[in-house]
C-alpha cells in the first residue's frame, strides 16, 4: 500500500469548490482545481479537519460498514474508550460490552485494556530512556504522521510503543484463536473507532509492519445500532471489562499522561495547538519535561470526527463513569509485554521541500519571495490555494501560473483594454483602416477573450 | 541562478509577544529548502536566543539571515546599551535581565552561551552606548 495512503475521500458531486477546507487544512494539503477540492496525499496527515469543516459534507471519512462482520466466522469487537462517553447516564461499561455481543460479535476486548499495558510500558520507558526525553505519545496516528513529514528532529522522541488499539488487537487475536480454534483469516478483529486516522493506521501503520486490526467501524454507526440492545442487557450480563480508571481515561486529552504517575508532563489537544507545541519542542523551549501527550482532536479522542457527542460533554461523562473504577485492571503478564514495543522505525519524509536539491530549492525560494511581493497578499483563496504564499509555491513547483490569481488577471485585463482603447481612439472618422491596425485589434480582442475565459475556469 | 537568499527582519522593541517570530520564519524556510534537520535545529535555537536578547536588552534591532548551500549566516544588529564585559556575559548563568523578564521564564543566563554552543562560529562586536552586532554561522 502507498505510504501516503489516507482515509479522507471527496464526494465530487457534493463539492462546491468553496474555500472552507483549504483554509482549515493545517498542512495546506488541499487545493481547489476545476471547481473541486483535491487533497495532496503526500501532505495530508489525516487530521479530519476538512471533514469537520465542510458545510456540504463533500469530504468524507473512509471506514467499514457493519456488514463486514459477515466476512468472518468469528469476530471480536475492540471498543475505543471514547465509545463509552457517547451514552447518557451510563454507569457500567458492561452494558455497552454485552450489547456488542448481542449485536453479533463473538467476543469483546477493550482498547482501554491495551491502553493500561501501554501505560505500564511507558512508565518503564521513561525511567530507562532518559536520553530520549521528553517522550512524545504515539497513540494519535495523526501526530505521528505530522512529525514524520514536518519535525524530523523530534522523531527520536517518539515513544516507540504500539498504540492501545494495536496492543488490544494482538491480545484479542491470541485469545480468539485459542477460544475458537479457527485459523487467522477466519477471525475478524474489528475496531470501533472515533476517527478515520485509525483506519489509515490499520492499513498503513507507522511503527509496525502490519496491523492486526482487520476492519474499522465508526462510533457514530455503532452507537445507533447499540442503543436498542443496551436496553435489554440484564443482570445476568457477562463480565467482560478488563480496564479501570487508567485505561478509560485515554479517551480524553490528558488521560494518557495521567496514567504515568509523573507531574512533568504536558498535554495539548487540537491540531493547531499540537503544531505550536512541536515547534517549541524543536527549539528546545521546554526543559525537564518527561512526557508530551498530543491529540490532534479538540478534547482528545472524544473529539474525533466519527463520534456523536460534543467532546467536552463526552469528557464529563467519561469522568463520571470512571469515578468508582479501580485504578487499573490490566497488567503486563508473561509474554504480553512483547506485543507492546514497535517493530519498525519511523522515517522522515521530506515532502515539503521546494526543490529536488538545495540549489533548486534556493532558486525557488527566491522566486517565491519575489512572487509574494507581486501577489495581492489578501489570501482570498479564489485561486484555489489557501494563501498567496501557497500559490507562489505552487507556481514555482510548476503546478500553477500567475494568471490563477484573479487580481493579477484583473490588472492584466485592465491593461489590455486600455491598450485597445488607445488604439481605437486614435482612429479618425474617415481614416481607412489599414490591415495592420485591424490585425492588432483582433489580436487584442482575442487576448481579452482568452483571459475572460480564465476567469470562468473553475466555475461549476 | 540564485546561489543564496537573504532575509531581513525588524525585531520590534518591547513587544515580547512577537519575540521569536523571525527565528520561527527562518526555521520554516530552512525546512522548505531541505536543510539538514540538525542544522535547522541549531539555527532555530541560536537565532531564537539572539532574538529574545534583542528584545530584552537592546530595544529591538534588525536581523539579516543569509542562506547558501554551504552555510547559514545570521547578523543580529542592535543599537542597545552594549555589553560591558563580554567574557562575563558569555558565562553560563550570568544574567542582567530584570525581574519582570525572569518572571516570564527568561533571563537564565544561557542566551549567549547557547548561541555559541549551537553555532560553528560566533563573533561579538560591541560598543558601550552604541550597540552590539553578533554574527553567527552554522555550516551545512
Amino acid at each position: 500500500m502507498d505510504k501516503f495512503y489516507h482515509s479522507v475521500h471527496l464526494e465530487p458531486d457534493l463539492c462546491k469548490g468553496c474555500i472552507n477546507c483549504i483554509k482549515r487544512c493545517p498542512t495546506q494539503a488541499i487545493r481547489v482545481r476545476d471547481g473541486k477540492a483535491r487533497i495532496n496525499a503526500r501532505f495530508c496527515i489525516d487530521c479530519g479537519e476538512c471533514i469537520r469543516v465542510c458545510p456540504h459534507h463533500a469530504k468524507q471519512a473512509v471506514y467499514d460498514k457493519i456488514d463486514v462482520l459477515k466476512q468472518y466466522e468469528y469476530t471480536v469487537a475492540l471498543p475505543a474508550p471514547s465509545l463509552y462517553s457517547q451514552f447518557n447516564s451510563l454507569d457500567d461499561v458492561e452494558i455497552v460490552l454485552n450489547a456488542l455481543l448481542y449485536l453479533g460479535f463473538d467476543d469483546v476486548y477493550e482498547v482501554s485494556a491495551g491502553a493500561e499495558l501501554v501505560s505500564e510500558a511507558t512508565r518503564r520507558y521513561l525511567t530507562e530512556h532518559e536520553e530520549n526525553l521528553p517522550a512524545i505519545s504515539t497513540a494519535c496516528p495523526t501526530v505521528v504522521r505530522l512529525i514524520r513529514v514536518k519535525f524530523p528532529n523530534l522523531i527520536p522522541n517518539l515513544l516507540p510503543l504500539n498504540p492501545p488499539v494495536e496492543v488490544a488487537a494482538r491480545l484479542a487475536l491470541m485469545r480468539a484463536m485459542e477460544k475458537s480454534g479457527l485459523p487467522r483469516e477466519k477471525i475478524g478483529i474489528v475496531f470501533i473507532s472515533p476517527c478515520p486516522a485509525k483506519y489509515t493506521y490499520t492499513k498503513m501503520p507507522l511503527g509496525t509492519a502490519k496491523s492486526e486490526v482487520d476492519c474499522v467501524l465508526a462510533i457514530k454507526d455503532v452507537y445507533q445500532l447499540l442503543l436498542p440492545y443496551m436496553k435489554v442487557v440484564g443482570q445476568d450480563r457477562e463480565e467482560l471489562a478488563l480496564s479501570g480508571k487508567i485505561g478509560i481515561s485515554w479517551g480524553r486529552s490528558g488521560g494518557e499522561a495521567s496514567g504515568l504517575f509523573t507531574d512533568n508532563y504536558l498535554a495539548a489537544d487540537g491540531i493547531e495547538n499540537v503544531i505550536r507545541v512541536l515547534e517549541d519542542m524543536e527549539d528546545q523551549k521546554f526543559t525537564q519535561l518527561k512526557f508530551v501527550e498530543l491529540n490532534a482532536c479538540n478534547g482528545g479522542c472524544v473529539g474525533g470526527v466519527l463520534t456523536v457527542e460534543n467532546p467536552y460533554v463526552a469528557e464529563a461523562k467519561l469522568q463520571r463513569l470512571r469515578k468508582y473504577m479501580p485504578v487499573s485492571k490490566s497488567h503486563i503478564e508473561g509474554a504480553q509485554g512483547s506485543v507492546v514495543p514497535w517493530d519498525a522505525q519511523v522515517e522522515f519524509e521530506p515532502v515539503f521541500h521546494l526543490g529536488n536539491n538545495m540549489m533548486q530549492s534556493l532558486t525557488r525560494l527566491n522566486q517565491v519571495e519575489r512572487l509574494c511581493k507581486r501577489l495581492p497578499g489578501l489570501d482570498c483563496g479564489s485561486c484555489g490555494a489557501p494563501t498567496c504564499k501557497a500559490l507562489a509555491e505552487d507556481i514555482v513547483r510548476g503546478d500553477r501560473s500567475e494568471k490563477d490569481c484573479i487580481y493579477f488577471l484583473r490588472d492584466s485585463l485592465h491593461k489590455l483594454s486600455d491598450e485597445v482603447a488607445a488604439l481605437v481612439l486614435g482612429w479618425g472618422a474617415d481614416d481607412k483602416r489599414d490591415r495592420e491596425s485591424v490585425r492588432i485589434l483582433k489580436e487584442y480582442m482575442q487576448r481579452i477573450s482568452d483571459e475572460m475565459a480564465l476567469l470562468d475556469r473553475g466555475k461549476p | 541562478m540564485d546561489d543564496k537568499i537573504v532575509f531581513t527582519y525588524d525585531v520590534p522593541a518591547d513587544d515580547f509577544s512577537r519575540a521569536g517570530e523571525a527565528s520561527s520564519d527562518v526555521k520554516s524556510k530552512l525546512k522548505q529548502l531541505g536543510t539538514p534537520p540538525d542544522a535547522v535545529r541549531k539555527v532555530a535555537i541560536a537565532m531564537y536566543e539572539g532574538e529574545i536578547n534583542m528584545v530584552i536588552h537592546a530595544n529591538g534591532g534588525t536581523i539579516t539571515v543569509e542562506i547558501s548551500p554551504r552555510q547559514v549566516r545570521m547578523v543580529l544588529r542592535d543599537r542597545g546599551p552594549g555589553i560591558p564585559d563580554v567574557d562575563l556575559a558569555m558565562q553560563e548563568g550570568y544574567s542582567t535581565a530584570p525581574d519582570e523578564i525572569r518572571n516570564l521564564g527568561f533571563g537564565a543566563g544561557m542566551g549567549l552561551p547557547n548561541m555559541k554552543k549551537y553555532t560553528d562560529e560566533m563573533h561579538i562586536e560591541t560598543e558601550l552606548g552604541v550597540g552590539t552586532t553578533i554574527t553567527m554561522t552554522v555550516n551545512l
